[in-house]
């Protein structure tokens, strides 16, 4: 059997340079917020993992309809892949929300709209699992898993809207300030080093991870294909 | 009752073979065919109403519905109460038509297979307004709120179509897993919170006699999930029941 390609060696350990110059960026260069203090230093983390979790969700609606066009099974590895890494990413940019909203917001968890369509998204996420269980048939499998990822990805963002006709209090970082929002900073210019740093590396990891993720299938496929040949 | 809907599937089928495949036409067979088979055996509508009401009195001792705390909860009570028996409904609808094999003598209809789908979100509108107009004015009657109001019922049907358009979908693909009637209410319940919160903002707003343009966003927003998501499932049911 074909050994790890070399650019996928290469890569895994890019991620874990990215993610230790990340991390100094997050926890020592970049400046302690005047008002929160050091627990900001949470949020380069949680936008960065925020950000590919969002990616792996839209990869995974687009590839559903592109099984669903071609019908090829290849395709609806690449989505489960796509949903299995971003699932665990989501995850902890919910943690790391709940680490930094405990002393900003003084409660672990509010109602607010970004916060209710993160947990309603992993329940999506999470029933799409469970929907792939119940089903035997690997290519029905792939075409449920393609229609509820479709209904997943556009239900998502409706209830972010109809969420946010109740007030909001999450803090808008990026794009224009709300006063109302409790927890905002403007960032200074070694913040903005951090961020952007946060974000590429955490699209470097997603990379890694999402790739080995297909790879796995893929030689899941063929150990499958192999016993069948075996027992024939 | 199986039998009966056997034969009506088969009547589809007969229906629709010397016409062209009209599509009103067999969508409207198809619901008659559920309809026709319920009021024979009352078996689901009895449930689901029997089912609302034990919801109600539930949340009247979960919540101690004083006259206060009534005024602000009705809207979230009747929606959920509504989701609930909905479920009932839609694993139930499809259940039978999986369990003899009806399902197969639909598909294999000359007709176009959203045909199906819409003539099966006709039925399960049908059942759950059924429920609903019974629920309100029972609801009404117990805690002394007017629920009678055309903006209310407006809300109420547009919130209907949303849950069962989507619903009829999911259902369709859960009975053709191994977990069937339990994995319903756990696909669907994600997909149709937007529905339901804007259900419940909508008819808050009716009973506490908000300004119409306070009411304006969430009944934008039930009427445009409504079109997607019809148009959605129209677009992937052909994927749902292909074999």
């Amino acid at each position: 059997m074909k050994s790890k390609p070399t650019t996928l060696a290469a890569l895994d350990i890019v991620s874990i340079i990215v993610l230790g110059i990340s991390t100094y960026l997050a926890l020592v260069f970049a400046p302690t917020e005047a008002v929160m203090g050091q627990v900001q230093r949470v949020f380069y983390f949680h936008i960065g993992t925020a950000w590919v979790g969002l990616l792996g969700f839209i990869l995974a609606a687009v590839t559903g309809v592109i099984y669903l066009v071609t019908k090829d099974l290849k395709w609806d590895r690449v989505e489960v892949a796509a949903v299995e890494v971003s699932l665990i990413f989501f995850f902890i940019t919910i943690v790391l929300g709940s680490v930094w909203a405990r002393p900003a917001w003084n409660t672990w968890w509010t109602w607010d709209p970004r916060l209710t369509t993160a947990a309603v998204t992993e329940l999506i996420y999470v029933a799409y699992f469970m929907l792939r269980q119940g089903i035997e048939d690997p290519e029905r499998r792939a075409r449920f898993g393609a229609v509820y990822t479709l209904l997943g990805g556009i239900s998502a963002p409706i209830t972010f809207m109809v969420i946010r006709m109740f007030r909001t209090i999450h803090p808008v970082v990026i794009g224009n300030q709300s006063a109302e929002a409790q927890g905002g900073f403007s960032m200074t210019a070694d913040m903005r080093v951090a961020f952007f740093f946060a974000l590429f590396a955490f699209t470097v990891i997603f990379i890694d991870l999402f790739w080995r993720r297909i790879r796995l299938a893929d030689l899941q496929e063929k150990v499958e294909q192999l016993r069948l040949k075996v027992t024939i | 009752m199986a039998v009966k809907t056997q034969k009506a599937a088969a009547a589809v089928q007969n229906a629709s073979v010397p016409a062209s495949p009209n599509f009103f036409k067999a969508m409207l067979a198809v619901a008659r065919k559920d309809l026709t088979a319920e009021l024979r055996s009352r078996e689901l509508l009895s449930a689901m109403l029997v089912f609302s009401m034990l919801v109600i009195l539930i949340f009247n001792f979960a919540l101690e519905l004083e006259p206060d705390i009534r005024r602000k909860v009705t809207a979230g009570v009747l929606w959920a109460t509504f989701a609930f028996a909905g479920t009932l409904g839609l694993n139930r609808s499809m259940a039978i038509e999986k369990d003899r094999g009806c399902m197969d003598g639909l598909l294999l209809a000359p007709v176009d297979r959203s045909a199906i789908y819409f003539g099966k979100v006709i039925s399960n509108l049908v059942f759950m307004l059924i429920v609903e107009i019974v629920v309100l004015p029972m609801y009404g009657v117990l805690y002394g709120v007017n629920l009678f109001q055309p903006g209310l019922l407006g809300v109420i049907l547009l919130g209907s179509i949303g849950y069962t358009a989507v619903g009829t979908l999911i259902s369709t693909m859960t009975v053709q897993t191994r977990m069937r009637d339990v994995l319903l209410p756990i696909l669907l319940f994600p997909i149709a919170i937007p529905v339901l919160l804007a259900a419940v903002k909508a008819s808050n707003g009716f009973l506490s006699g908000a300004e119409f343009s306070e009411i304006l966003a969430p009944l934008n927003l039930l009427i445009v999930y409504d079109v997607i998501f019809i148009a959605i499932a129209f677009m992937v049911f052909d994927f749902v029941v292909e074999e």
